[in-house]
């Protein structure tokens, strides 16, 4: 099943946010993705972030910092974000097996310089947090608007991953390959 | 231009290449524990695909939560052992038999030099203590090697770090690897394999290997790697014999493995660990340590030996040789985890379930325990514990609590005193 990546976004300015914080372990004992949906980052302790509140509702993008989904390697954190209709997160850096577990799900795991996000973070300080992202999969390009005015980037994409996210996912595509 | 010990592995299992830099190995062992892997065969059935690509190569095991707690966690082993039932997973192991997935699978002999190894849990780095690549890996990618018997990669980098100078007594693997991660950084390792060479190795067990390669996550590395050589070859001796005319032949065959003199490495660490201290940990990030006498006096409320890091016999001798004779203080909880049923019997024929329980610990069956948070030993908010595991995010015991990283030479020190205490000042 394809996905939609683009949308609202929220920005969680910190780096090394670790799989524990996204999804804490007690939730492990779920076996379907949809129990997972009410506890979305329960665990993140960050300056006037809200785990409940509306901003992360509405969000579909996050955008955040270095090592992102650093730590365990449970793909609850993923799914965490797919049944709450995130399916982009856009970070300094990842974690390998979170990055590889977002395009294994057919989601987006964009890597920008550290440049970048400081740009779009001083964005989201202009608009007051409201910002939308445009995601571009075939041009490789991120546009977000806030505040009358917008920033635009180009993303690099591995033709694996990239294909991993228009077969639907690693289960699609290893089926139909090996 | 020679191979690092990962470069061996990828160019002898290497499956397809469907883009330049990622590559699809073939896998040896496809390992399962009931947290991560029920998620992977409800989907598997759900898709029609309810089969598994080779019951021999893959081995499964409930040791998170165990024996069940509730009815979910109950719900997930029934799940892992229904479905090793129905497709004859002849190597499952259940109540009366299970334990901690990287101190279980390596014991009985299923890791092998060479070997490529996934499993849906970040601590399957452990394995490359054989001179393996194993790599800790999402549900999805389980469900696929379940399936396929395949995983996709990009080529990692290696660094190369030389353990150099020998370690004084009382500083053990633990420290090394505190030390280590210490100067790496939780990320300075990701998408890098660590191979660990030098003469402090060569002379480690495979029990410290073991340590030493199971935190290479927390630098961020995909797998640590230690040379395989005849301390490999007499653990592994019992499963191989049949294999081989004699141990020599074994060790020219695992040799192999070992990576070239001029191998390229993406960066060359080298640490005398010679004045090397017990290190602990303080924070919320594996990286964040000191050295014991930094954190002396710190308050603490309970104490945890156990666990994939250092719940193996040697560590259970290491603590208890530090116990005997004392009691655990009067302000603290003990409890200590043996990660294997075989290590439990080990501890027991040589008195060191003795000394824990004469000390006042609880002695729990082999199992994750309080190592997640999820099953038993969670700390109230507030509470501080000196555990003997491997990761001290915030929340990870339980919400509010803090973990403190250590070996369990100072764990058993910390028991008695109540607070951080330097084992060797024990004596
Ligand atoms: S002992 Fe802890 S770190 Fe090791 S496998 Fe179990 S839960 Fe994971």
């Amino acid at each position: 099943m394809k996905k939609v990546f683009g949308g609202p976004a929220i920005f969680l300015d910190r780096v090394d946010i670790n799989t524990d914080e996204i999804i804490p372990a007690k939730y492990l004992t779920e076996v379907t993705k949809e129990a997972l949906k009410p506890y979305c980052l329960e665990d993140l302790k960050l300056e006037g972030f809200d785990p409940h509140g509306e901003r992360l509702k509405n969000a579909r993008v996050i955008i955040t910092r270095e090592n992102f989904g650093c730590g365990s390697s449970r793909e609850h954190a993923p799914w965490v974000f797919e049944v709450n209709d995130i399916h982009t997160v856009i970070a300094e850096s990842y974690a390998r097996i979170f990055r590889q577990n977002m395009f294994n799900c057919g989601m987006l795991a964009i890597e920008l310089p550290k440049s970048d996000i400081d740009a779009l973070m001083t964005l989201e300080k202009e608009a007051n947090g409201d910002v939308e992202v445009d995601i571009d999969l075939q041009e490789q390009t991120v546009v977000a608007r806030g505040n009358d005015r917008q920033e635009s980037f180009n993303f690099d994409v591995s033709p694996f991953d990239k294909a991993l996210v228009e077969a639907g996912g690693w289960v699609e595509y290893a089926d139909a390959h090996y | 231009m020679g191979q690092t010990t990962a470069e061996k592995i990828f160019s002898t299992h290497l499956r397809d290449e469907p883009f330049p830099g990622t590559k699809v190995l073939d896998l040896d062992r496809v390992l399962c524990h009931e947290i991560t892997t029920p998620v992977a065969i409800a989907d598997l059935e759900w898709r029609g695909k309810d089969r598994v690509f080779d019951n021999t190569r893959i081995k499964a095991v409930i040791d998170h939560v165990t024996p069940s707690k509730d009815s979910k966690t109950a719900l997930q082993a029934k799940m892992l052992r229904d479905w090793a039932r129905r497709h004859d997973i002849k190597d499952f192991f259940d109540i009366g038999h299970n334990g901690v997935c990287h101190a279980l699978f390596p014991e009985k002999g299923y890791i092998r030099p060479g070997f490529t190894v996934i499993m849906g849990d970040s601590h399957t780095c452990t394995h490359g203590a054989f001179g393996a690549f194993a790599a800790g890996v999402g549900t999805t990618d389980l469900e696929v090697g379940m399936l396929k018997g395949v995983c996709a990669f990009r080529e990692p980098k290696t660094i190369r770090v030389n353990l150099t100078g020998s370690l004084q007594p009382g500083v053990f693997a633990k420290d090394v690897i505190l030390f280590v991660i210490g100067q790496l950084g939780v990320n300075g390792a990701t998408d890098r394999v660590i191979e660990f060479h030098g003469p402090v190795v060569d002379v480690m067990s495979m029990d410290a290997r073991m340590t030493l390669c199971n935190m290479a996550i927390e630098a961020g590395g995909t797998c640590g790697i230690c040379q395989p050589d005849m301390v490999t070859v007499d653990y592994l001796w019992p499963f191989i014999k049949g294999e081989f005319t004699s141990k020599e032949v074994a060790l020219a065959e695992y040799s192999q493995w070992c990576a070239d003199a001029d191998a390229n490495y993406d960066k060359v660490l080298d640490f005398d660990v010679t004045e090397l201290v017990p290190h602990v940990t303080y924070g919320y990030k594996p990286d964040c340590v000191k050295p014991v006498t930094e954190m002396t006096g710190t308050k603490i409320d309970q104490v945890y030996i156990g666990t994939c890091t250092n719940g193996r016999i040697e560590d259970l001798r290491q603590a208890a040789e530090v116990l005997k004779g004392h009691k655990v203080a009067d302000t603290l909880r003990g409890i200590v985890s043996p990660a294997t049923p075989k290590i439990f019997q080990e501890a027991l024929a040589e008195g060191l379930i003795q000394v824990f329980m004469d000390a006042g610990f609880c002695v729990t069956n082999p199992t994750c325990g309080a190592c997640l948070g999820m099953s038993n030993g969670v700390l109230a908010e507030g509470e501080a514990c000196a555990s003997t595991s491997n990761r001290n995010f915030n929340g990870r015991m339980g919400k509010g609590g803090m973990v403190h990283l250590m070996s369990p030479a100072t764990a058993a020190a910390t028991a008695i005193a109540g607070v951080i205490t330097d084992a060797r000042e024990l004596k």
